[in-house]
């Protein structure tokens, strides 16, 4: 993709720094020592038009320690988690499980996400079940467009009217539910989605 | 026979004919439901991407949850929340399950993505018994997306790169299941807010394939693959220049179709794209 700066000249110097795989094995296992590098899991990925290094990379990246090219990559946001790398890979290597790792170890380290939209979506989903436990789409849906700047995007670019029209579409054919339940559990879903409670936090 | 159920969020919204057609043809069908007490969402594609404990925990409470039902089977419709569901129980058992401040009940019950439970020989029996319409003329292909089938160590899926669960129910209704190639490539469904240029350039492909192939709709077991083939063809079809018009079915409403209960029409009514003509010139 063209808007998307390659990460590598051919002129730069790496410098490889094996502990990175073994660190982050210890969320795993992503059995990464194990890539060959036979590309596979990029031959079959539906989104690499979309990528600015390509799983194949990733894995080689991570094995030599190139935290930064990882950390920062669009790769890992645009990634659908369509796993069709992790079960067609010959060495077992976890790819989809390795980019969401990755995913969490940028937000820990306060990498800036190159997707901004891609994160917004997910801390409002989360952000979303925190209330009532399950996720309820009426408010989900208005929240995302304002959070991420989606909805002054579209007005500003005369882009709304699509939009507007399918929700409307929706909400006569009746497919939004207006009155959300709350579970009894609903403090257990906080706890567990409780920001001291992440993984890549506490170790 | 009585089972267990775990609808998850969407059916009780956007999807609500998804959910009116699981519970109808169960009754039809004498299978009767008891959902999961108070269930709660089980993370989707956020939690796993962002907060990978919380994604096994929330799955895990419903699957504890589950345990306290005596049913042996749990129908989950949602190939994703299926996923996660399964994800969570081989996680919880596994080698690493220290690492998760929950445990997993011993009497959890067996994890069923609901197409292939329906695609059982017993169940295919039992159903084609009660077709009163056959799917006369009615062509199709099937398409499975991702989450029911991937990775097959978590789905414990026998036919992960051609799955035939939908197609042999198809075939049983009296329909045909044409063979295409993009039963399991990705729609991207998860990105449809975030990134609908890249939906485009997936979903269109699947229209492509699917008209080349001859085919007259779609049938999908997945509401987001649903919500994300059925929703935005007019605009995908500006992308690729190109006009897609496919009825994108539900293969419980082809159930319901075929076995003639009650509320189809209300069901499909709620579609976005067209799909009432095509069966009513079908005669169906
Ligand atoms: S398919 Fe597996 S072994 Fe091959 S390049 Fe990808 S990760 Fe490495
Ligand atoms: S899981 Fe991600 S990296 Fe793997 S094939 Fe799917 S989109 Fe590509």
């Amino acid at each position: 993709m063209n808007e998307l700066e390659p990460r590598f000249s051919k002129s730069d110097t790496l410098y490889p720094d094996y502990r990175l795989a073994g660190e982050l094995e210890a969320f795993g296992p992503f059995n990464t020592q194990a890539c060959f590098q036979c590309c596979k899991c990029t031959n079959g990925c539906p989104v690499t038009f979309a990528m600015d290094l390509y799983p194949d990379q990733v894995i080689r990246l991570v094995l030599i320690g190139q935290r930064k090219a990882v950390l920062s990559c669009h790769t890992i946001w645009v990634c659908s988690a369509c796993k069709t790398c992790t079960t067609r890979c010959p060495n077992e290597v976890k790819i989809t499980e390795l980019m969401d790792c990755l995913k969490e170890l940028a937000i820990q380290d306060g990498v800036p996400c190159p997707q901004p939209q891609i994160l917004t979506l997910h801390e409002t989903f989360l952000d979303n079940i925190k209330k009532r436990g399950r996720l309820f789409e009426v408010s989900f849906l208005p929240s995302y467009l304002l959070r991420s700047g989606e909805f002054t995007r579209k007005w500003r670019q005369g882009r709304w009217q699509a939009d507007a029209k399918l929700g409307l579409q929706m909400i006569r054919k009746g497919k939004f539910s207006p009155f959300p339940k709350r579970i009894r559990g609903t403090q257990d879903v906080r706890r567990i989605l409780s920001p001291s409670r992440r993984e890549k936090n506490s170790s | 026979m009585k089972a267990t159920y775990y609808p998850g969020c969407f059916l009780q919204g956007t999807a609500k004919e998804y959910a009116e057609s699981i519970l109808e043809i169960c009754k039809h069908l004498n299978i009767q439901l008891e959902e999961v007490p108070d269930w709660n969402c089980c993370g989707a594609t956020a939690a796993h991407s962002i907060d990978h404990r919380a994604s096994i925990e929330l799955a895990g409470r419903n699957l504890n949850l589950a345990a306290e039902l005596p049913h042996a089977d749990m129908l989950v419709p949602c190939p994703m929340c299926f996923n996660r569901l399964k994800t969570a129980s081989f996680a919880l058992q596994g080698e690493q399950k220290e690492r998760y401040h929950i445990g997993l009940s011993d009497s959890i019950p067996a994890i069923w993505d609901l197409a292939n439970f329906f695609a059982t020989e017993d169940m295919l029996q039992l159903m084609a018994k009660q077709v009163k319409k056959p799917l006369d003329g009615l062509k199709v292909v099937c398409y499975y997306g991702c989450m029911a089938y991937r990775p097959q160590k978590i789905t414990e899926a026998t036919d992960v790169e051609n799955p035939l669960s939908m197609d042999r129910i198809i075939e049983r209704l009296g329909g045909t299941a044409l063979s295409w190639p993009y039963k399991t490539d990705c729609c991207g469904a998860g990105q449809v807010l975030s990134r609908q240029d890249m939906v485009s350039r997936l979903v269109g492909k699947l229209y492509d394939m699917a008209q080349r192939v001859g085919a007259q709709a779609v049938v999908v077991s997945c509401q987001m693959c649903q919500a994300n083939l059925d929703m935005y063809q007019t605009s995908i079809g500006v992308d690729w220049g190109k006009q897609f018009s496919l009825p994108i079915y539900f293969f419980s409403e082809l159930m319901g179709l075929a076995m003639d209960v009650k509320g189809v029409r209300k069901w499909l009514a709620r579609h976005i794209t067209n799909s009432l003509s095509l069966l009513n010139q079908l005669g169906l």
